[in-house]
């Protein structure tokens, strides 16, 4: 058996350390080590964007990344966007405006688009899209999603 | 039945989906989401070779590694005799199913299955499957499908003959079946046309390219029950392939469905259920499957190229005199393209004197076709589509015009026989004509920027097959809705407003549950547009069902006859014998003492199916120089009956677009001569994302279905039939030239300009 290597990190907000073969990807890591199965697998060649997560304050693919590299870290993923009983302005926008179908790639869009909205409040639709095509949807054609994220940014605007 | 539409107070509404917040929050369960403690993880060794027999396999190597319990290969798997099972919408051969599973003594395609391993981590079943040694001999390959008809051609499947011709032959053959539908005179018709019209067109395999790859965990128990949990479309469908492929009995598997990351089809099969039931058979432990991104478009989906012969005639007055078509599509490896519903839906918006329709399903070395949204249809309508944009300009008819003189009706007969119940088609051709989009001016080219407007209509029958629904009164006067239908794009949202309606209740106060193979009666598969018309119509039933017992409840505790006692609005009351009243959820807190719980329940096969029809608008600019099209406003309509959740029916119609765009542009499966698939991933197998798209306008027509008692038709599938042959028909306007092959992609389109003006 491979030696394990012990990794301290922060995962939403919270300290948390695992134990994690250097082979294994952050991806399998969230899922299978802390059992944070919100960030989704759908390629494992960082193509389509399910297993997004913001690491450091950047968009990354977490199968793209090692879970070692995640040693002192700030991981954010889909479970860290709802605040105790209230769903985060994207989150309810999304539900609002039915921008999600099957939902596979539902947490990643989200997590994209909590990325974009830190960096840019106040995108314009174009810039929407641009933030959000490292993210593939199969379902909805993509209109509703960049729909509830104006609208989203909009609400956080206080518009 | 009678559609009383004023009447509706929440069908029509858009609700927030019941499912929705599990979704958002990463807390909905999906196949690969499923942990068992002491679970093995499984993998699949695959065939790099498009066609060879396998002359002995060696799995000493991969047994040895530490952490591997158990090897897989089609000694495993009983050996079935050949025959046909009607399954849904495509017909299942169980011998075939489990050749496909496993490959036998031969490997048909590059990623057909060989092997399976079972340890205790993926990353040690990844290094074992490695490790097992397969000797093949290589056998000659084709994957063309006018190749494959050839008499020299190299052959799949030696026991294949054809079925369907008119004499009994005895040859060895790739082709599976033939059928041809035929009436008028096709003669007679061509002579009396003014124009007439003739191409030939190809069109690529492509995968429905859903995001979450198939996965599957089997738990085996001693007593010889077995629970799989699966991305499925159809619980039942998938426990009944798997009895099927194992020769066992469907009631010794339960199935759970899991929620599902898209199927469009593609999750009708099975691939990976039977494999994870043996290896935990043998290992008696927990098994979970989950394919890579590239095992899923080299072993499982796509749909079929095709290659396709259009000729049709016109009048001068825009009527079609003749209009012959013949297709060939690829099956795959195993018998089963979709070429009969290409058949029956091509040339079905057009009302036909004089048509000859030929079919032909070819065997290649190609992965085994699956459904995929409204299976046949597209490609079949990238050639008639077009032919028929062709005879409209020739003839100096705008093409709205020409479908409005040659479109179906109510009473039309299609091209397979069967007239059409009430239809809009023509309604969808009327909305597209009065739409925004198409009165606003037509797109002017610039310098360098070539645009034009194309039109394309499509048509899809839709299903009914068989669906259970139980409506359980809970203690607080609300209701939960359980059904066997798995929730691919919202259908938990409209079951649950069907059953609010009928019961006068809130969305919300209804709870909807997709229920496992034990726990509803059986209901096949989500496909074929169904769910909301034949689970609808079975939860319909079962709010009545439970209606019903309401009043007969609340019939006793008044001393009164039911038939005294109505329900409306969420209340029961009489006014016979004075006058009394009760909510729903007064009289709920009451059953104990009135007869006992209310379980409303009803199964269904509806015959009432309302056939769907869509007519797209697409405006696209050109660049002549790298052949590269862009989307610039797109428009879609459809008959949707009666859209019960219209966001969920509007987004049915936006993705089929981007669908149908990534079809019509990009989308292909590039086989090298060696017969491997070269663009095994999401980088090369290039689906549209948001920046390849603008909004997507809709036009929702509602034309009630008369066989349904909300009026619902299935909306899921024709949307994706218009697109290519607008996109085709856009860029002929753009730039001249009227594009043959699908995808249109920038090399092919560079290479049709480029012949255009060698021409000149």
């Amino acid at each position: 058996m491979a030696n394990k290597v012990h990794v301290e990190t922060t995962l939403n907000g919270e300290a948390v350390e695992f134990l994690c073969e250097p082979r294994q990807s952050l991806l399998e890591v969230l899922r299978d080590v802390l059992g944070f199965t919100g960030t989704k697998e759908g390629c494992l060649t960082g193509d389509c964007g399910a297993c997004s997560v913001i690491l450091d304050g950047r968009i990354s693919c977490s199968c793209l990344v090692l879970g070692v590299e995640a040693q002192g870290k700030n991981i954010q993923t889909v479970e860290g966007l709802a605040q105790a009983d209230k769903l985060h302005p994207l989150q309810q926008k999304f539900l609002e405006h039915a921008a999600l179908q099957c939902g596979i790639c539902t947490p990643g869009f989200l997590v994209a688009a909590k990325a974009l909205l830190d960096r840019n409040p106040n995108p314009t639709e174009h810039e929407v899209r641009y933030g959000l095509a490292g993210n593939l949807c199969r379902c909805t054609g993509y209109d509703k999603i960049v729909r509830a994220v104006l609208d989203a940014a909009a609400v956080m605007q206080g518009r | 039945m009678e559609v009383q539409e004023h009447k509706f107070k929440v069908i029509g509404t858009r609700p927030i989906r019941h499912d929705g917040v599990d979704k958002v929050t990463g807390r909905a369960k999906y196949g690969a989401d499923i942990s068992l403690p002491g679970m093995l993880h499984g993998r699949v060794l695959r065939s790099p070779h498009a066609h060879a027999r396998i002359k002995s396999i060696d799995t000493s190597a991969a047994l040895a590694l530490p952490g591997v319990k158990a090897v897989l290969t089609s000694e495993d798997f009983p050996k079935l005799a050949a025959g046909v099972v009607a399954m849904g919408e495509l017909p299942m051969n169980p011998r075939y199913l489990s050749m496909n599973l496993m490959a036998q003594d031969k490997v048909l395609y590059d990623g057909h299955a060989v092997a399976a391993v079972a340890a205790t981590s993926s990353h040690i079943a990844e290094e074992a499957v490695k490790l097992i040694k397969v000797e093949y001999e290589l056998l000659p390959h084709v994957q063309n499908v006018l190749d494959a008809m050839k008499d020299n051609a190299p052959i799949l499947l030696p026991e294949l003959r054809t079925s369907g011709t008119p004499e009994k032959s005895d040859k060895e053959t790739n082709i599976a079946s033939q059928l041809r539908f035929a009436r008028g005179d096709l003669e007679a018709g061509f002579k009396a046309a003014a124009v007439v019209v003739e191409h030939e067109f190809d069109t690529a395999m492509v995968h429905q390219g859903y995001i979450e790859p198939h996965n599957a965990v089997a738990q085996y128990n001693t007593d010889g029950q077995t629970t799989i949990w699966t991305s499925t479309q159809g619980a039942f469908t998938a426990r009944d392939q798997c009895a099927l492929a194992l020769d066992i009995p469907a009631s010794s598997i339960k199935v759970v469905p899991a929620e599902i990351g898209g199927g469009f089809g593609g999750k009708i099969g099975i691939y990976l259920e039977p494999l994870a039931l043996l290896l935990s058979k043998k290992t008696g432990k927990p098994v979970k499957l989950i394919m890579s991104r590239a095992d899923v478009l080299r072993a499982t989906g796509p749909t079929s190229g095709s290659h396709i012969r259009v000729k049709m005639g016109a009048n001068k007055a825009g009527k079609i005199t003749a209009a012959q078509v013949w297709m060939a599509y690829e099956a795959g490896a195993f018998p089963g393209s979709p070429v009969g519903a290409g058949c029956m839906t091509a040339l079905a918006p057009y009302d036909l004197e004089n048509l000859q329709i030929d079919g032909f399903d070819v065997l290649v070395n190609k992965p085994k076709t699956a459904a995929y949204r409204a299976p046949g249809s597209t490609n079949a309508a990238m050639g008639t589509e077009t032919v028929v944009d062709e005879l409209a300009e020739k003839l100096g008819i705008d093409p709205l015009e020409f479908r409005r003189i040659n479109g179906a009706k109510e009473g039309t007969a299609q091209p397979a026989g069967p007239k059409f119940p009430r239809i809009g088609f023509l309604e969808t051709v009327e909305a597209i004509k009065n739409s925004p989009h198409y009165q606003s001016p037509q797109p002017k080219s610039g310098k360098g920027k070539l645009k034009g407007r194309g039109v394309a209509s499509g048509f899809w029958f839709n299903a009914g097959f068989q669906s259970s629904a139980t409506v359980n009164i809970n203690t607080d006067g609300t209701a939960s809705v359980v059904t066997g239908s798995t929730d691919i794009g919202g259908t938990r949202a409209s079951c649950a407003m069907i059953a609010a309606e009928v019961l006068g209740l809130k969305a919300e106060e209804v709870h909807p549950v997709v229920a496992d193979t034990e726990s509803i009666g059986h209901t096949d598969m989500t496909g074929g547009s169904r769910v909301t018309f034949a689970t609808g119509y079975a939860v319909y039933e079962a709010a009545q069902d439970a209606v019903n017992q309401l009043k007969q409840r609340a019939a006793t505790l008044w001393k009164a006859k039911p038939e005294e006692v109505v329900y409306q609005d969420g209340a029961v009351s009489r006014t016979t014998n004075g006058n009394e009243s009760m909510t729903l959820k007064e009289l709920a807190g009451k059953l104990p003492r009135a007869g006992g719980p209310v379980a409303g329940r009803a199964s269904v096969n509806p015959r009432g199916v309302g056939p769907a029809f869509a007519t797209h608008v697409v405006d696209v600019e050109v660049d002549p120089e790298t052949g590269k099209v862009e989307i610039l406003r797109y428009t879609a309509t459809q008959d949707v009956g009666k859209a019960v959740h219209p966001s969920y029916v509007e987004g049915q119609m936006q993705g089929a677009v981007a669908q149908g765009v990534g079809w019509a542009l990009n989308e292909e499966y590039f086989y090298d001569e060696k017969g491997t698939l070269r663009n095994a991933g999401f980088l090369d197998y290039r689906m549209p994302t948001c920046l390849d798209l603008p909004m997507i306008e809709t036009i929702l027509v509602e034309v009630p279905n008369p066989g349904h008692p909300i009026g619902v038709r299935g909306v899921g599938e024709v949307p994706i039939i218009p697109p290519p042959a607008a996109i085709a028909n856009a860029i002929y306007r753009a730039v001249g030239v009227r594009m043959t092959e699908l995808p249109m992609s920038p090399p092919r389109l560079c290479k049709a300009i480029a012949e255009k003006s060698a021409k000149k």
